[in-house]
């Protein structure tokens, strides 16, 4: 088994899972590099949890390969690659205690001077003391942690973990998404993290890959895809948007021309996916400004109006739902500074943005506006062409 | 007042009826333990005489009956061993693989349970008349087996699918091959079912009479005895051997219970 | 047992998915199952087939003289002309002490499925332990308990239930009676498999809606513990139809089951194609119950 020292990036060429008539993971091609925390980020269903089983060999590709720096693994059998899973069960062994659970990779390779390694991992897990209990003795967290320890005791050149924090209540999934990218940094190893958590995979992640049916949509710095979304679905996905339906009309000088609803707007053309034809204009909700409709819009600003027609406290901020004159709600974030009272319901707004928090999708014809945040259902994650 | 009395009877009638007939499932235990102690009237009473301990310090004192048991005992643990075996192997095949013929396989495991004694023993008798062998120890064993493998199969199933296929997976990820992910993580989860099968194989065997008695030749065993006895008149120590089977199976099965519970809490 | 796995398996009420495709050798299961499929077929299956050429054979034959196959079809109408009495009487007492079983043994099963708490695993090796004494031996002990100088059938002469020379034992009665004991745990096993996932809030909510309890029992409960119901009928009424052991010890002649006649067609009369054949019209009609029920449960729920 090549040691961590010759180690190398995680590819995955071509990767195809078909399950009959099915196709699960469709020909996915992505890179990690080595020592990133990678998160694969999508709903149910979307090929993330297939894609990690073919990394661990647990599944085997209908078509593709796997290389670990300028190796092969795809074929081998799972005891016989470098990398160890987290799984999302922990799937502890309840026949055995804390040390054995954690030692179970060790001995397997025979390797000695195993109980000064389990120590210092439970230590790393903060798990001082609980070697002997057993596994049905641990709360949901401290599991979590021994299915962590055990893993990462052996080194592996990739970790992997699906969805490690379902089944943690808020509080104590925040404290281990902390703990998680602390261990990683600390220990070096390259982590790929599934989970449907959008907000997990952002805070954790130097690299997410956004899935969906079976395929990446779009990859990159967890910063650029909340930014300057690929899709539609990233866009709904990954936070929220407000996403109009318009047509493209062509670039002019350095932006492109949309027109929705009667309305013309300008948007850079670095943040436009597409310059003509169907397409979205998307902006953020907490992008959107709201001032009383008869002010003055700040210069260089693009708005539309319309009226409030929801107003909810959320403690750090007030969504507003603000209805346009051609029926669709937009969702508006406003932080609670402190410095404005909020808006009642009824009162005309006009909605502002800059243009460069604005960005242009492409749009299938079937499609109106989405200003809604995409539920975790099939349903939605067919809807993207 | 009487609305709460009423209440509890609403509430607790049916547990009442539950016991009433748990009361009458134990009264013949109580009287094969009590008839254990008695020195009847006549060979063939069945009645309560006169009290008495030598029936348990002379339970061998009929002939042929310790010799029964013996032979019981010994069908009984080579039944056990061989049709534990084969049945957990068929049980492994059944929940962790995919083959062909799945159906008629169930059908045939079900079928020895869903068949009278009856037929099953006198198909075996005509089988073994037809093929010229000799009825006597292996028959019955052959015969015990048969109808064993199925009991064995079914509890070793219901062990081996209660338990997460993914901790086979899990023990793979970390480095285990298959033989040792067998060894150390999948046979020590299902050893209680495995054991909990040789159990009821042996017990089924030690108990069987209907099957045994066509295809047994000269060979006695405990049931046969009894069922010869019948006739002539059954001697008391039978009883005595009845209560304790009865006394050992319970202190198994209790000690068993309490085992598995104080393992699930101290660990 | 096997019909208790069936009773809603695999994961709440379900049937069992076929396991996943393992990577790696496919004639593994073949060699798992081999030894025991031959067994069975070896010494279940052919036998079964062989019983049934046997119950062709020429009746005249004899063990010494050798049978001839002469596909004698009569033997079924002759053995069905001679021991009709014996058969009806092994499906009337079978199905009697079924009804009295499941008047007993639902009410037991219900109390330890939802009544019992902390308590139900001790009750449930109650109920099971009674079969650790020899069967034989606590058959015989009901001759005891309904000797007629027992307090039972003297109880039952003085509230004149019994007229004053009445018996109980060598009585269809006592033989029901003994049937109706051996079995039961096999009724209640399964039935408390399926009372036991009958979630009680079923019952909260048929109250919240207007149910009273005899009628929640019949719309809710009785339904819903229907699989474990007709497997613990299943798993009571075949055996029962085919013990001879009750009629034989608690009985008389006058109450002989088909089993007493086979037995005695194989052991004492020797006539093997006569007891084959009773065998198979025994086992025709308790195979049309099972395959009626199989075909609604499924092949794999049942083992």
């Amino acid at each position: 088994m090549a040691t961590t020292s010759d180690a190398g990036d995680l590819r995955l060429a071509g990767l195809t899972k078909r399950f009959g008539a099915f196709t699960a993971v469709d020909d996915l091609t992505l890179t990690v590099p080595r020592g990133s925390f990678f998160a694969l980020l999508g709903a149910s269903g979307c090929g993330k949890t297939t894609t990690l089983r073919m990394v661990a060999g647990l599944e085997e590709p209908t078509a593709g390969h796997v290389w670990l720096g300028d190796r092969d693994i795809t074929r081998l059998r799972p005891y016989q690659r470098p990398v160890n899973t987290v799984f999302q069960s922990y799937a502890l062994f309840p026949h055995l205690d804390v040390f054995e659970n954690v030692a179970f990779g060790l001995r397997r390779r025979k390797l000695r001077d195993i109980a000064p390694q389990v120590e210092r991992m439970l230590s790393l897990v903060r798990l001082d003391g609980f070697a002997r209990r057993r596994p049905a003795q641990l709360s949901g967290g401290q599991q979590q942690r021994v299915a962590l320890a055990r893993a990462l005791i052996n080194h592996p050149q990739v970790l992997l973990l699906d969805e490690p924090l379902g089944a943690l209540d808020l509080k104590l999934r925040r404290q281990m998404q902390i703990e998680l990218k602390r261990i990683q940094t600390d220990v070096g190893i390259t982590f790929v993290h599934v989970t449907h958590d959008q907000e997990e995979a952002m805070t954790m992640a130097d690299t997410v890959a956004v899935m969906n049916a079976g395929r990446i949509e779009q990859l990159g710095r967890p910063a650029d895809l909340y930014d300057y979304p690929a899709t539609a679905f990233v866009a709904t996905f990954l936070g929220q948007s407000n996403l109009l339906a318009g047509e493209a009309s062509g670039p002019s000088g350095g932006d492109v021309l949309v027109e929705a609803y009667g309305q013309r707007f300008a948007v850079p053309a670095g943040r436009a996916r597409s310059a003509r034809g169907r397409v979205f204009l998307g902006v953020r909700p907490e992008k959107l400004h709201l001032l009383p409709a008869a002010s003055p819009v700040p210069s260089g600003h693009q708005s539309v109006t319309g009226v409030v027609s929801d107003s909810s406290y959320v403690g750090v901020s007030t969504q507003y739902l603000v209805r346009t004159a051609w029926g669709t709600e937009l969702a508006v974030f406003a932080p609670n500074s402190g410095s404005e009272p909020p808006l009642a319901v009824g009162t005309q707004v006009c909605a502002h943005w800059s243009p460069a928090h604005a960005f242009v999708l492409e749009r299938s014809p079937e499609e109106g506006d989405r200003t809604a945040p995409v539920l975790d259902t099939p349903d939605a994650v067919g809807v993207v062409p | 007042m009487a609305y709460r009395i009423g209440r509890w009877i609403a509430d607790h009638w049916v547990l009442g009826v539950g016991l009433v007939v748990l009361l009458y499932l134990f009264l013949p235990i109580a009287v094969v333990a009590g008839l254990s102690f008695n020195r009847p009237s006549s060979r063939l009473s069945y009645d309560f005489h006169e009290f008495t301990l030598d029936n348990w310090t002379g339970v061998c004192g009929p002939a042929g009956l310790c010799d029964a048991v013996l032979r019981s005992v010994q069908i009984g643990f080579v039944a056990t061993v061989l049709s534990t075996v084969l049945g957990t192997l068929m049980a492994f095949a059944l929940v962790r693989h995919r083959f062909r013929g799945r159906a008629a396989t169930n059908v045939l495991i079900f079928l020895p349970m869903a068949t009278p004694e009856v037929v099953m023993g006198t198909s075996l008798l005509a089988l073994f008349v037809a093929g010229g062998i000799s009825l006597g120890f292996w028959t019955i064993v052959i015969a015990h087996v048969m109808f064993c493998v199925s009991f064995v199969v079914v509890t070793v199933k219901a062990r081996l699918s209660g338990m997460d296929a993914r901790l086979e997976e899990a023990a793979m990820d970390l480095y285990a091959t298959p033989f040792q992910t067998f060894r150390r993580v999948t046979l020590p989860l299902v050893l209680p079912g495995i054991v909990a099968a040789a159990l009821l194989a042996f017990s089924l065997s030690f108990d069987d009479f209907i099957i045994t008695n066509f295809n047994s030749g000269t060979t006695v065993t405990f049931p046969m005895y009894v069922w010869g006895a019948s006739q002539r008149g059954v001697p008391p120590q039978v009883n005595v051997v009845g209560t304790a089977m009865f006394a050992i199976a319970l202190l198994l099965v209790l000690a068993t219970n309490v085992r598995r519970r104080r393992g699930a809490r101290a660990g | 047992m096997t019909l208790l796995a069936g009773v809603g398996a695999g994961p709440r009420g379900q049937a069992v998915p076929p396991p996943p495709r393992r990577p790696g050798r496919r004639w593994l299961p073949y060699l798992l199952l081999l030894p025991g499929a031959a067994w069975l077929i070896l010494f279940f299956a052919a036998p079964a087939v062989q019983l049934a050429a046997t119950s062709l054979y020429d009746p005249g034959g004899s063990l010494t003289t050798g049978y001839a196959m002469t596909w004698a079809f009569g033997n079924y109408p002759d053995a069905l002309r001679a021991y009709a009495d014996q058969l009806f009487r092994s499906f009337g007492y079978a199905g009697l002490a079924t009804l009295i079983g499941i008047v007993l043994g639902y009410p037991l099963a219900y109390a330890i499925a939802q009544k019992a708490g902390r308590w139900k695993n001790l009750l449930l090796v109650c109920v099971v332990a009674p079969m650790f004494t020899s069967f034989l031996v606590r058959t015989l002990a009901w001759k005891t308990i309904l000797s007629d100088n027992g307090w039972a059938v003297g109880f039952l002469r003085d509230i004149g239930v019994l007229a004053d020379d009445g018996r109980l034992l060598a009585t269809s009665t006592a033989v029901v009676l003994g049937l109706t004991y051996n079995f039961l745990p096999f009724l209640v096993l399964p039935l408390y498999a399926s009372l036991e996932r009958l979630d009680g809030r079923l019952l909260e909510a048929a109250s919240d809606l207007y149910a009273s309890p005899v009628r929640a029992f019949v719309k809710v409960t009785l339904p819903l513990s229907m699989p474990g119901l007709v497997a613990g009928t299943l798993l009571f009424f075949i055996p029962a139809a085919g013990d001879y052991i009750n009629a034989e010890l608690l009985g008389t002649p006058n109450t002989y089951m088909v089993g007493n006649v086979i037995d005695s067609a194989f052991l004492v009369r020797l006539d093997y194609p006569q007891g084959a054949a009773l065998s198979f019209l025994l086992m025709a009609v308790i195979l049309a119950i099972v395959l009626v029920y199989l075909r609604r449960a499924g092949t794999d729920e049942v083992v």
